[in-house]
């Protein structure tokens, strides 16, 4: 199309991708790169005490959220699935559990129980908040005790469970970060790790080009089941088209022309991967090793938590205006391309690739320093959102409750 | 070592302006990263940072690639080193 006047390839030397890291090895074979001691709340009214907990008893987190309360039908089965599957996730070493009534705190005590970690349950009903507080930190202090115990260990890179999700989004993320995070999925899928992306909403504009990214019929079919199930929703509780609002004035603003170009910014982050299957939020992959597709809000701290529940153990956020979001058990690590987000909000950023845009880095650079940033931070360094106290743990709610 | 432009893929028609503006009749440089190339492009309009410019004349009709995929159809015919936008660009999803 167009005369190269200058080839030049630097990506003939890749450094060496670690083989290992250093994680806690979990009774049931995964690996965390964290050792977290939670008290989960199993519904809103049960925050306060599971919060007295976590501050009588330290080196606990409590993970409060606003829901739990006479939920049905889909709406709970992904309160359960959210529940269930973010005690489960292999960055927490034992649970507690502790909700207003015997009934559903037993069904997500035992959900978690099949790990083989440590987990106990609470109700409050019949005791009260004060005896449950006395009696839940008693088995916190064990729990918490015991778990400082454990060390890290090597565990093969191929535990490493990365999920993907970009926030905030600029011209700058679909020109640098996210393909730098594809860059990573390129390099580290033959590895053998388990990788997720989502964001139903966003990919409207590239879900054709998306669903030929399925591994077999069968994902891609899932896939365009899914993303039409939401746009047909969209459809149908929307008063215009979405042509007012994507992209939004913000993003013509900053250059992007219509929906699709917007799509593809964000598509960059799977690099050349396909996916082998396509979850539902918060569901557990089966089929194995690879990247998956989960449906999903693009709501940062939503997506994030759904992608933890489903097991992942450290997660990648591209941002271009500066997302600050966290989770309270898998490690948000953000990076860049912006040279002011870099400069104005250096302190939420734990991989600066904004060299890209001056070209004094290429991909392969970039997709190598993002390498390094995952598997210091899967080794035990803090990202910027957990040394800033970040811990949005946030549920999804499907429709209102009964 | 510097650029002005970015191009994602070889098969793209236009690419990104990645300093703060281009002027026109600016000579620029352009980075193409899916192959670590380089191409030189005039400018003829001015186009500020995070915008796109037209790599060839495009007519009514024909098809904008940006990351080698379709991102919508030309409205208005655009020469090379032009601003390419809502102006004379529309998504072709409605």
């Amino acid at each position: 199309m167009f005369m190269f006047t200058m080839l030049r390839q630097r990506n003939g030397n890749n450094m060496e991708i670690p083989k290992s890291f250093l994680g806690y090895k979990r009774e049931n074979g995964r690996a965390g790169t964290r050792n977290h001691v939670i008290i989960l709340p199993v519904d809103d009214i049960s925050n306060a005490c599971a919060e007295a907990v976590a501050n009588n008893i330290k080196g606990t987190i409590a993970l409060p959220h606003s829901y739990g309360r006479l939920q049905f039908g889909a709406d709970l089965e992904l309160h359960f699935r959210t529940m269930i599957g973010t005690g489960s996730n292999p960055n927490v070493a034992a649970v507690i559990v502790i909700g207003i009534e015997p009934k559903w705190t037993k069904k997500i005590v035992d959900g978690i129980a099949k790990t083989g970690k440590p987990v106990e349950g609470f109700h409050i009903e019949r005791t009260g908040d004060i005896g449950t507080v006395m009696k839940a930190s008693k088995k916190a202090q064990e729990f918490v005790m015991w778990a400082s115990e454990k060390q890290r260990e090597e565990c093969p890179i191929s535990d490493l469970w990365i999920s993907v999700k970009c926030g905030e989004s600029d011209t700058t993320s679909g020109l640098a970060s996210n393909p730098t995070v594809g860059n990573l999925m390129d390099k580290l899928e033959p590895l053998g790790v388990h990788l997720c992306f989502g964001e139903t909403s966003e990919l409207t504009g590239a879900e054709k080009v998306c669903a030929k990214r399925g591994a077999s019929k069968e994902a891609s079919d899932k896939f365009m089941k899914t993303w039409s199930a939401y746009n047909d929703f969209i459809l149908k509780e929307a008063t215009d088209d979405l042509s007012e609002s994507q992209p939004t004035a913000g993003n013509i603003a900053g250059g992007l022309t219509t929906i699709e170009e917007k799509a593809f910014g964000n598509f960059q982050k799977i690099g050349n991967c396909k996916f082998v299957d396509v979850l539902e939020p918060a569901e557990e992959p089966k089929k194995g090793k690879g990247l998956y597709f989960m449906d999903t809000s693009s709501a940062a701290a939503e997506c994030v938590t759904l992608q933890a529940a489903a097991g992942f153990n450290i997660h990648l956020f591209p941002t271009g205006q500066g997302n600050i979001v966290g989770n309270p058990i898998e490690p948000v690590i953000k990076l860049t391309a912006n040279p002011l987000t870099v400069k104005s909000m250096g302190e939420h950023i734990d991989c600066d690739v904004s060299k890209i845009l001056s070209r004094e880095m290429n991909l392969s650079e970039a997709g190598d320093e993002l390498i390094k940033t995952t598997l210091r931070v899967a080794n035990g360094r803090l990202t910027c959102a957990e040394a800033l106290g970040h811990k949005e743990f946030v549920m999804t709610k499907l429709y209102r409750s009964a | 070592m510097a650029t002005d432009i970015i191009i994602h893929d070889q098969k793209d028609n236009v690419g990104v302006v990645v300093i703060e503006k281009i002027t026109p009749k600016q000579d620029c440089k352009c980075w193409i990263m899916e192959n670590d190339g380089s191409t030189n492009i005039q400018s003829i309009d001015e186009i500020p940072l995070g915008h796109k410019i037209a790599m060839i004349d495009l007519k009514e009709g024909d098809t904008i690639l940006k990351y080698g995929h379709d991102i919508g159809k030309v409205v208005k015919s655009i020469k090379k080193g032009e601003h390419v936008h809502v102006h004379n660009v529309k998504t072709k999803k409605w």
